[in-house]
C-alpha cells in the first residue's frame, strides 16, 4: 500500500488472458496469454495482420467479449465475470466505442444518435439537450444536427459517432479501424480529434492497419497470432 | 427500467416508421383479426336481436295457454301438438277474464275448411278468435274492420281475410261487403289484413279469421286450440301464469291438464341458442387473432435479425439485456395496439355497411366482443414477441456488431 503514492495505478490490467473460439471442431486461440497494463491517459495503437487478435483484444477491453481464462482488472476492479447489467453500466459510463462502419442508427438524426447513450442511461430529457448540443458543436456539426446519417459524409458520420462515444465522458475511448472507411483527409481529421481527446486525459486505444496512424501513438502494440509481439513506448521527447 | 417511457415510445415509434412495409403488414394482420371478430359477433348478435324483435311483434307480455300437460319444462313439442285429455273451452277463457292483471284475452280455435266465392274455391286455414286478437298480436288491417267486440259465444257470420285469400277468391273485385261460403255457412267479409301481419307458424296472409263461436259451430267442436293472455305489466307475468294454472286446475276437477308458457320462456330459448351461436363464431374469429399473433412473432423475428447490428450497438452503448428486451416488447405492443385500434375502426365500419345492406339486421358488435378482441390482440402481440425479444436480448454484441 505504500507504493500507491509513488506508482501510477493501472487503469486496465490484463493478466494471462486467453480467448478461445470454436470454429467448427477446431479451437482457435484468438488471444494467447495476454499480459497488458495500461495507465490512465495513454495513447495506444494496436497493429497487426488480420486475425492477429487485435479486435478481439479491443472488444475484451471494452467488455463486449469476455476471456476464456485470465483476469481483467478495470480501475482495480475485477470485471472478468461481471453480470450483464453491471457490464452494460460500465460500458455506458466508462467506455466509448468508435467503429469502422460508424454504426449510426439510420432512422435517427445526428443529434438523436448522439443522445442515445444518455437515453439508455436514463438521463432526464431536459438535461440531455445541452449535453448533446455541446458535443455536436465541439465536433463542428451544429448545422448537421437534424440530418440523418445518409445525408452526412463519411467524416461527418464518424464525428457523430465520436460525439456519441464521448457524450458520457468516458475514461477510455476504443476505436476499431476508425479511419477504415474514410478518405485521407477525413481520416486525418478523425485522428486529430482523437488525439485532442487524449490530450484532455482520455485513454485512447486505436486498432488500425495503417502504419502512419499507428505510429503516431505514444505506445504501439504489435500483435501476431493472438500474442503481443512488441510493446513500444515512445518517450514524450521524441514526439 | 431506467429509460423514460417517453424515450421508449419515441424510439419504438421511429423503429416502426423506419420499416413501413413490415409495420403495415403487421398492422393489417392484427386489424383484420380484430375486425373479423367484431363483424362476425355483430352478425350473430344481429340475428339474435332480429329474432327477439320478431317475437315482440307477436305481442308483448304474452302468456299462452294450451291444452295438455307433460312434466318436462320449457318448450315441449308434444304438448304443442296437443294430445288433449280435457278440452280447453270458451268457459275457461271467460273465467280468466276476471283476473285484473290481464288486459286482453283472445281464445283461439283453428281448423281448415273449403272457402268459395262465385265458383272460385280453395281449402283455407281458419282462425276463430275475438276482437282482442288484433291488439294482442299487433296486427294491422289493410281495409275494413276487425271482428266485432262482444260476447265470446256469439256466432256472428263475419270474417276478416288475409291478403292472399282476397287475391285468390276475389281477384280484382272489391272484397269487403261480399258474402263468401265457408263450408256450409255464409260469412260476410268485413276486413282485410295488412301484409305486416305476421306470426310464427301461421301466415296471416293465407288465413281467414272468424268469431270463435262461429268457428266452433263450423267445426262442431267446443275445444280451443290456445288462449292468448296479454298481461298488463311485465312483473305480473309470473303471477298470471301461476293463477291461470290454479284456476284451470280447479275447473278441471283438480287435474293439471293445461300448459302455460310465457313468451319470455320461448324468447329465452331462442336467446340461448343464438347467444351460443354468437360466442361460437366469435371464438372462430378469435382464431384469426392467434394467427395474427404468430405473424407478429415471425415479423418481429425478421425485425430482430434485420436490426442485429443496431442491437449490438445498443449493447455497446450500455444497454443491458433487460433494456433490449423491453425495447423490442414495447415495439410489438405498440404495433398490436395500433393494429387493434385499426381493427376496431374497420370492424365498426363493416358493421355500418352490414346495417346499410341488411337494414332488418341490427348488426351491432356487443361490447364484450370488442373488448375481448382488443385484449386478446394485445395479449397475443405481447406473448408472441417475447421470443424474438429474448433472442435480441441474448445476442452476442461482438457478432451482432458485425451483423452476424
Amino acid at each position: 500500500m505504500i507504493e500507491l503514492s509513488t506508482m501510477q495505478l493501472n487503469m486496465i490490467e490484463l493478466n494471462n488472458i486467453h480467448r478461445d473460439f470454436l470454429v467448427g471442431e477446431q479451437k482457435v486461440h484468438a488471444l494467447d496469454d495476454i499480459n497488458l497494463s495500461i495507465v490512465a491517459g495513454e495513447y495506444i495503437s494496436i497493429m497487426g495482420p488480420s486475425g492477429s487478435g487485435k479486435s478481439t483484444l479491443l472488444n475484451l477491453i471494452g467488455l463486449l467479449d469476455s476471456a476464456t481464462e485470465g483476469t481483467y482488472l478495470l480501475n482495480q476492479q475485477d470485471v472478468t465475470a461481471l453480470p450483464d447489467n453491471e457490464q452494460a453500466a460500465t460500458r455506458n459510463k466508462t467506455i466509448g466505442f468508435i467503429f469502422q462502419s460508424f454504426h449510426l442508427i439510420p432512422r435517427l438524426t445526428a443529434a438523436q444518435n448522439v443522445e442515445l447513450p444518455l437515453m439508455l442511461a436514463g438521463t432526464e430529457p431536459d438535461q440531455r439537450l445541452p449535453l448533446v448540443n455541446k458535443a455536436i458543436t465541439e465536433m463542428d456539426l451544429a448545422d448537421r444536427a437534424q440530418h440523418r446519417p445518409d445525408q452526412l459524409s463519411g467524416g461527418q458520420r464518424q464525428r457523430v459517432a465520436i460525439a456519441r462515444a464521448t457524450i458520457m465522458q468516458p475514461k477510455i475511448l476504443l476505436a476499431d479501424e476508425p479511419t477504415g472507411n474514410l478518405d485521407q483527409k477525413s481520416g486525418q481529421d478523425v485522428i486529430n480529434i482523437l488525439e485532442q481527446l487524449n490530450r484532455q486525459g482520455i485513454t485512447v486505444i486505436i486498432v488500425t492497419h495503417d502504419n502512419n496512424i499507428g505510429e503516431r501513438a505514444t505506445r504501439q502494440l504489435k500483435m501476431l497470432d493472438g500474442r503481443i509481439e512488441s510493446d513500444q513506448t515512445l518517450s514524450q521527447a521524441s514526439l | 427500467m431506467k429509460t423514460a417511457l417517453r424515450d421508449i415510445t419515441g424510439f419504438s415509434w421511429r423503429a416502426l416508421t423506419g420499416f413501413p412495409t413490415r409495420t403495415i403488414l403487421m398492422l393489417m394482420a392484427m386489424a383484420i383479426g380484430v375486425a373479423s371478430v367484431i363483424m362476425l359477433t355483430a352478425l350473430g348478435e344481429g340475428a339474435r336481436r332480429y329474432v327477439s324483435n320478431e317475437f315482440s311483434s307477436l305481442g308483448t307480455n304474452l302468456v299462452i295457454v294450451f291444452p295438455g300437460y307433460s312434466e318436462t319444462s320449457g318448450l315441449n313439442p308434444v304438448a304443442m301438438v296437443g294430445t288433449t285429455p280435457r278440452d280447453l273451452t270458451l268457459d275457461d277463457a271467460q273465467v280468466l277474464t276476471r283476473n285484473t292483471n290481464i288486459r286482453r284475452i283472445a281464445p283461439i280455435s283453428i281448423g281448415s275448411i273449403n272457402a268459395s266465392f262465385q265458383g272460385r274455391s280453395r281449402e283455407v286455414p281458419i282462425i276463430g278468435s275475438n276482437a282482442e286478437l288484433l291488439n294482442i298480436r299487433h296486427w294491422q288491417l289493410a281495409q275494413g274492420r276487425f271482428l266485432p267486440a262482444g260476447d265470446l259465444d256469439r256466432a256472428t257470420p263475419v270474417c276478416v281475410i288475409g291478403r292472399n285469400i282476397r287475391d285468390q277468391l276475389f281477384a280484382a273485385q272489391a272484397a269487403v261487403g261480399q258474402w263468401i261460403r265457408l263450408g256450409d255457412r255464409r260469412f260476410r267479409v268485413i276486413g282485410i289484413m295488412a301484409s305486416e301481419g305476421r306470426s310464427i307458424g301461421v301466415d296471416v296472409q293465407d288465413t281467414i279469421i272468424i268469431p270463435v263461436a262461429s268457428a266452433q259451430q263450423l267445426f262442431n267442436s267446443a275445444s280451443l286450440f290456445r288462449i292468448l293472455l296479454e298481461v298488463k305489466t311485465r312483473s305480473a307475468i309470473e303471477s298470471v301464469k301461476q293463477s291461470t294454472i290454479e284456476i284451470l286446475k280447479e275447473r278441471h276437477q283438480g287435474k293439471r291438464d293445461v300448459t302455460v308458457i310465457t313468451q319470455d320462456a320461448v324468447l329465452k330459448t331462442f336467446d340461448r341458442i343464438l347467444g351460443a351461436l354468437t360466442y361460437a363464431i366469435g371464438g372462430i374469429a378469435a382464431i384469426s387473432l392467434a394467427v395474427a399473433g404468430i405473424l407478429i412473432m415471425n415479423v418481429m423475428l425478421v425485425a430482430v435479425s434485420q436490426r442485429t447490428a443496431e442491437i449490438g450497438l445498443l449493447k455497446a452503448l450500455g444497454a443491458p439485456q433487460r433494456q433490449i428486451l423491453h425495447l423490442i416488447l414495447f415495439e410489438a405492443i405498440m404495433l398490436s395496439t395500433f393494429g387493434a385500434m385499426l381493427g376496431v375502426l374497420l370492424g365498426e365500419l363493416g358493421c355500418v355497411v352490414i346495417r346499410l345492406v341488411f337494414p332488418a339486421l341490427p348488426a351491432y358488435a356487443p361490447l364484450w366482443a370488442v373488448s375481448t378482441a382488443v385484449a386478446v390482440s394485445l395479449l397475443a402481440g405481447f406473448i408472441f414477441s417475447l421470443l424474438p425479444a429474448r433472442q435480441a436480448a441474448r445476442l452476442d454484441p461482438v457478432l451482432a456488431l458485425t451483423g452476424k
